[in-house]
Order: C-alpha cells, then sequence, then structure tokens
C-alpha cells in the first residue's frame, strides 16, 4: 500500500511537470493549430535564466521567486519574437511549423551552447525546498515536487482565471472557436495570436524555472520533456485546459506505476499504446470543441 | 465559319520533354553505377553508400509526405526495425563463424547461455532478410489502421508517430542484455559470408545500394503517375471530398504509410553493412526529423529533388559537422528555417519560383498546402 502510495505521489509530481510544458503548448497547439517544437527551449532558457539570477542573488530562495516572474518574461519575449519572425507566415501550413520550429531548436540549442557551454550545469535549491515531508506510515513526498505541484496548480489557476474572466480571454476564445468570424467582428486576430504566444511561451519560461529544482540544466534539456508534453495536449484535446489537467496527471501516475511493475523504458512504449488505443475511443482528445468545421 | 476541332490529343510534346524522365533516369544510373565507383575513393565511395541509403527512406517520405500529405516523423522506426533485423542475423553468422552460439556483446554482459527466442529465428538468412521489410511494414499498417481508421490526423498523426520513434530508441536503450542497449549492434564484419573489411566487398555493398535505390525511384514514380498516385494527392488535398467520392482515405493513407515504412526499412537493412552499425542514436527522435529534413529542403513533392535533398544534407552534414561543429549547427538550423518555412515546394522548385517571380513580379510563390 505504501508503495502504491508513494508510486502514485511520484506520479503526480511527473504530472505537474508534465502539466507546466503543456499549459504553454494547449495555448500555443490550441490557439494557432501551431506545433513549436522549440518550446522546449524556452524551456531552458527559463532555466538558464534561474542559473543566471542565482550567480547574482546570493540567497537561493529569494532568487528563485525573482526567477519565476523573470523566466516568463524572459521565454515570453523569445516566444514573441518567434511568433513575428516566423511563425505568423506559417498560420496557413500548420504542419511545417513543426519543422521551422525544430530549426529555430537546433540553433538555440547551440547558442546555449555556446553561452553557457556544453556541460550541464545546477542551481542550488533553497533550504526550505531540500527537505521532504512525511505523512507518517513510511509515506514521503518531496518539498521541491510539492513546490512544482503547486506551481502548476497555480499556473492553472491564473489562466483559467485569464481565460474565462478576462477582455483578452474572451477574445482568445473567440479565436480559437472561429478565426474569421471573429476577425470580421472586429478583433484583430494578428495581435491576439501574438499575446497568446507571449503567456505560452512565458509558461513555458515558468516550467524551466520548476525543472532546475528536479534536475540538471542543459542545453538539450528541454527536448527530453517536449514529446511527452505534447501527447497530454492530444489526449487531453486541444486547446482544452481541463483535459490537459487531468491527462497530465494520469498519464504521470500511469507511467510511474507502470515503471514500477515493469522497467521504464516497457512503461514508455506501454504508455504509447494506451495512447493509440484510448484515440480508438475519443479520435479528438478527452475534451473536444465542438466546432462545426469538417476538418 | 471555320470549324473548330477539338482534339482529344494531348498537345505535342517536345521530344526533350518526352525523354526527361527515362533519360533523367538512364543519367542517374550511369552517375551511380558507372561514374561514382570509379572518379570516388573507396572511403568516399562508402559514404555515398551511407547517403544513399537516407536517400532511399526519402522516397517514402516524399510519398507519404509529399504525395500525402502525412506528416511521418517516425521513420527512424521502420529504419531501425530494418537495420536490427539485418544486423541481428549478422551478428549471429559473424558468431558462428568464430564457433560462438552468442553475439559477442551478449557474452559480454553475461545473460546466460541462451539466446533469446526472439533472436533465434534471425539466424535464417531468408527470414531476417524478409523481416528487415516485414516488420516495417506490419507496425506501420497496425499503427496506421487504428489511426488512420478513427481519422486521426494532420498534427495528432505526426505526434503519434514521433512518439512511437521515441518510444523504440527508449525500449532499445534499455534492453541492454538483449540489443546492445545505448551501442546498439556494432562491430559487424561479414554480410552474407564476405567479409566486409575488404574494399572489393564494401564496393560490392555500394553497388547493391544503388541498383535498390534507382529500382525504388522507378516503382514509387509508377506510383506516382498510376490512378492511386492521383487518389492519393485527392486525399492529400481534399480528404472529405475524397470520402464523398465513395473511397476510403483511410486504405489510401494507409497504403502509402506502409509502403514508405517498407522502403525505410530497407535502407536500414542495408545501412547496416555499409556503415557496420545500428543503434538508438541512429533512429531515434533526432535522426527521425532528419529523414523529413533532407526531403524538405530539397522539395518533399519532388522525387528527385527529395532523393537529391537526403543525400545532400547527409552530405553536409558528414563534412561540415567535422570541420565546424558550431556554425555547422546554426546553419542547418538556418536551412531548416529558409527551406521549409521560405521555400516550400523546397530547393527542387527554386527555378520554378524564380521564373515566376521574373516573368511575373509582385505574386508571391504559393506553396501547397501541408
Amino acid at each position: 500500500m505504501t508503495v502504491i502510495l508513494n508510486q502514485s505521489f511520484t506520479g503526480i509530481s511527473i504530472g505537474a511537470v508534465l502539466l507546466l510544458i503543456a499549459l504553454g503548448l494547449t495555448l500555443t497547439f490550441g490557439q494557432m493549430g501551431v506545433i513549436n517544437m522549440a518550446h522546449g527551449e524556452f524551456i531552458m532558457a527559463g532555466a538558464y535564466t534561474t542559473y543566471v539570477l542565482q550567480k547574482s542573488i546570493s540567497s537561493a530562495g529569494v532568487s528563485l521567486l525573482v526567477a519565476l516572474p523573470v523566466a516568463f518574461l524572459v521565454a515570453g519575449a523569445m516566444g514573441v519574437l518567434l511568433e513575428w519572425l516566423l511563425i505568423r507566415r506559417l498560420y496557413v501550413r500548420p504542419l511545417d511549423t513543426l519543422l521551422v520550429t525544430w530549426g529555430v531548436s537546433l540553433m538555440l540549442q547551440q547558442l546555449a551552447r555556446d553561452i553557457f557551454g556544453a556541460p550541464n550545469v545546477q542551481t542550488t535549491a533553497p533550504d526550505l525546498l531540500t527537505g521532504n515531508i512525511s505523512l507518517g506510515g513510511g509515506i514521503t513526498f518531496a518539498n521541491s515536487r510539492l513546490f512544482i505541484l503547486g506551481l502548476a496548480l497555480l499556473s492553472v489557476l491564473a489562466l483559467t482565471v485569464i481565460l474565462r474572466f478576462t477582455p483578452l480571454g474572451r477574445r482568445i476564445r473567440a479565436v480559437v472557436q472561429n478565426r474569421d468570424l471573429a476577425e470580421v467582428s472586429g478583433i484583430a486576430t494578428g495581435q491576439v495570436d501574438r499575446l497568446t504566444f507571449f503567456i505560452g511561451s512565458g509558461l513555458a519560461g515558468v516550467a524551466g524555472v520548476a525543472l532546475t529544482l528536479v534536475g540538471p540544466i542543459g542545453p538539450t534539456m528541454g527536448t527530453n520533456y517536449i514529446v511527452d508534453a505534447f501527447l497530454v495536449v492530444v489526449v487531453g484535446g486541444i486547446g482544452r485546459l481541463k483535459g490537459s489537467v487531468i491527462t497530465a496527471f494520469a498519464l504521470g501516475v500511469l507511467q510511474s506505476v507502470l515503471e514500477y511493475s515493469t522497467t521504464v523504458s516497457v512503461a514508455k512504449v506501454m504508455v504509447l499504446v494506451a495512447i493509440v488505443a484510448f484515440l480508438q475511443w475519443r479520435p479528438q482528445g478527452l475534451y473536444t470543441l465542438r466546432t462545426r468545421s469538417l476538418a | 465559319m471555320t470549324t473548330t476541332t477539338t482534339t482529344v490529343t494531348a498537345p505535342p510534346v517536345s521530344l526533350l520533354e518526352r525523354l526527361r524522365v527515362p533519360g533523367g533516369f538512364v543519367l542517374g544510373a550511369v552517375l551511380l553505377l558507372g561514374v561514382a565507383p570509379v572518379a570516388l575513393s573507396d572511403f568516399r565511395l562508402s559514404l555515398l553508400a551511407k547517403y544513399l541509403c537516407y536517400a532511399i527512406v526519402a522516397i517514402g517520405v516524399s510519398l507519404a509526405w509529399g504525395r500525402g500529405g502525412l506528416m511521418v516523423l517516425g521513420q527512424g522506426v521502420f529504419f531501425g526495425l530494418g537495420g536490427y533485423a539485418m544486423a541481428m542475423h549478422l551478428k549471429l553468422t559473424d558468431a558462428a563463424a568464430t564457433g560462438e552460439t552468442l553475439p559477442d556483446f551478449m557474452q559480454l554482459y553475461g545473460t546466460g547461455d541462451a539466446l533469446p527466442w526472439w533472436w533465434k529465428p534471425f539466424a535464417n538468412p531468408a527470414f531476417a532478410l524478409a523481416m528487415t521489410v516485414l516488420l516495417p511494414m506490419a507496425v506501420a499498417a497496425v499503427l496506421g489502421f487504428f489511426v488512420f481508421q478513427r481519422r486521426v490526423k494532420g498534427a495528432y498523426f505526426a505526434i503519434l508517430s514521433q512518439a512511437l520513434a521515441a518510444a523504440l530508441a527508449i525500449w532499445l536503450i534499455g534492453q541492454q542484455a538483449t540489443t546492445g542497449g545505448t551501442n546498439g549492434l556494432t562491430d559487424i564484419q561479414g554480410f552474407f559470408g564476405y567479409s566486409l573489411d575488404d574494399p572489393v566487398n564494401q564496393r560490392m555493398v555500394y553497388f547493391v545500394i544503388a541498383a535498390v535505390l534507382l529500382l525504388l525511384m522507378a516503382l514509387a514514380r509508377q506510383l506516382f503517375v498510376s490512378r492511386y498516385g492521383e487518389l492519393l494527392i485527392a486525399v492529400r488535398d481534399s480528404e472529405e471530398r475524397v470520402r464523398f467520392l465513395g473511397y476510403n482515405p483511410a486504405n489510401v493513407k494507409l497504403v502509402a504509410y506502409v509502403v514508405a515504412a517498407g522502403m525505410a526499412g530497407l535502407a536500414g537493412a542495408l545501412f547496416v553493412p555499409a556503415v557496420g552499425i545500428i543503434s538508438p542514436a541512429l533512429i531515434g527522435i533526432v535522426p527521425s526529423i532528419g529523414f523529413v529534413i533532407g526531403a524538405a529542403v530539397g522539395g518533399r513533392a519532388s522525387l528527385v529533388g527529395a532523393v537529391l535533398g537526403a543525400i545532400a544534407v547527409a552530405w553536409a552534414q558528414s563534412t561540415l559537422s567535422d570541420a565546424f561543429p558550431a556554425a555547422w549547427t546554426y546553419l542547418q538550423g538556418l536551412l531548416f528555417v529558409v527551406a521549409v518555412g521560405f521555400l516550400p515546394g523546397g530547393l527542387a522548385s527554386l527555378w520554378a519560383v524564380l521564373r515566376k517571380r521574373r516573368t511575373r513580379t509582385g505574386t508571391p510563390a504559393t506553396g501547397e498546402t501541408a
């Protein structure tokens, strides 16, 4: 029982990381059908931002708190730049964005290698986040994991509030549901796209800050997560927050429970099989946006 | 009033135009089979053999992606299945030649004396050869059937095929004892009784690869001009209309995906004797995208463009990445961005685009839909 609970907690923390990464993707993917492979490199940018800030701010706790908004802005700015330079030209060919942003991600990885060196670097976690919380009966939960879970849930909450209750959120939802109709209703869709990209990429930066607590920082760190995060978006239903939240935790728990009963590699394959099987049942993902389009 | 004669025959085609395709084919054959083996050193020829393997994958990519609009991001899976099937057989014959029953790496990791059951059939050359093509096709058929039948498409399909590549690579790495893990299957000595150390036999391998490439290009070209080829383009451009006409687009797409997988498998199988190694690093997400990129740079919809693009990118990769590792990565990224973003028809369309620009300035070159 203890083992199962511990394993589930591990799964939930994997899910929290996935959720943080997938949140930004579900925005950019859902809003514009853009497959942004450079999302992983925005995560990396957030992580390196944390690293740089920690070099100048001695207190690990303060630097982590400062890093959250700064990483959001840095990654968000990179996202806007990418959107403005390249992606806005590719809205008619969404699949090609995958290859174009892959080229961008190669360049960004090399840039990181040139600036920070190829070897991984590390940040020190604040004392508060290094310990474990014991829930009795041998069940423990790492503080850093708890922090990431909190961060993920906070991001979901913030995003929900923005999408539901702000004028910007209304415009974003309008563009997602029917771009042309939104355009003729007087919404500047180009501007909405750019803001959406800013938020989505910024969330990748926040995810990068979180990842510094659980692993090393390196030029290729984003690539490790990007495919899993895309799977979360696909299974959850494109552009649906609720779907991403449920899927991220479900896949995280499934992965860690399977890992325990088999091996890491077999678990990966089994998760993929489960996803293909799931798509037989719901080809458009867990939650679908009802539209009248045939595609 | 003059009677207007409506001719049903096609407009007159010049002799040059009519000879273009067979002429190009013969030219390619002469270059590959006649000129290259004479002009290139043994070392360069074996490099070219490796690039031609990538070109064989590109034929399938051109079929499935260029013609069918299926973004096949997991070709590394099929390349790997073909490669591993071939390498398993060659490792077993290598071991048998020295009187062993187990391949060298299995002895090293001490997995016991018994060969794993799924290795055993690969001792048979006919079985192994058949598997290099049938195994990838079977995997593609299963995945494709489930995915296309439920109308999972576009980005969903691209991501699923990519996830499959990641999963296979991770699985292979995890099975150190039976697949060689991260190292893969290395140090392959012989090729159906011929020693691969001998440059003469290396040349033979090159000729086999070049011949297979030419054969598959001819086959793909026939497929392109056939009724099926037109149906495939129709599905790419308007799947719903094809459905309304009474065809099942899922089957059309499945055939393209399965054929492309078989070609990638064959390429992987030929890659093993040409290079002497197959490993997870050659088949994961990064190489899988690489297979698509070569075709995209050259021109996905044009068979010759895709093949030449794959060869050119592989060539640039190995020559430039040694000399300028950092600069090459930037250049590579830039190449993908420019070629895919601004020249969707690839370099094959450059000439047509330029000609259009000159005659009709102001009209942007429109790309096809992805």
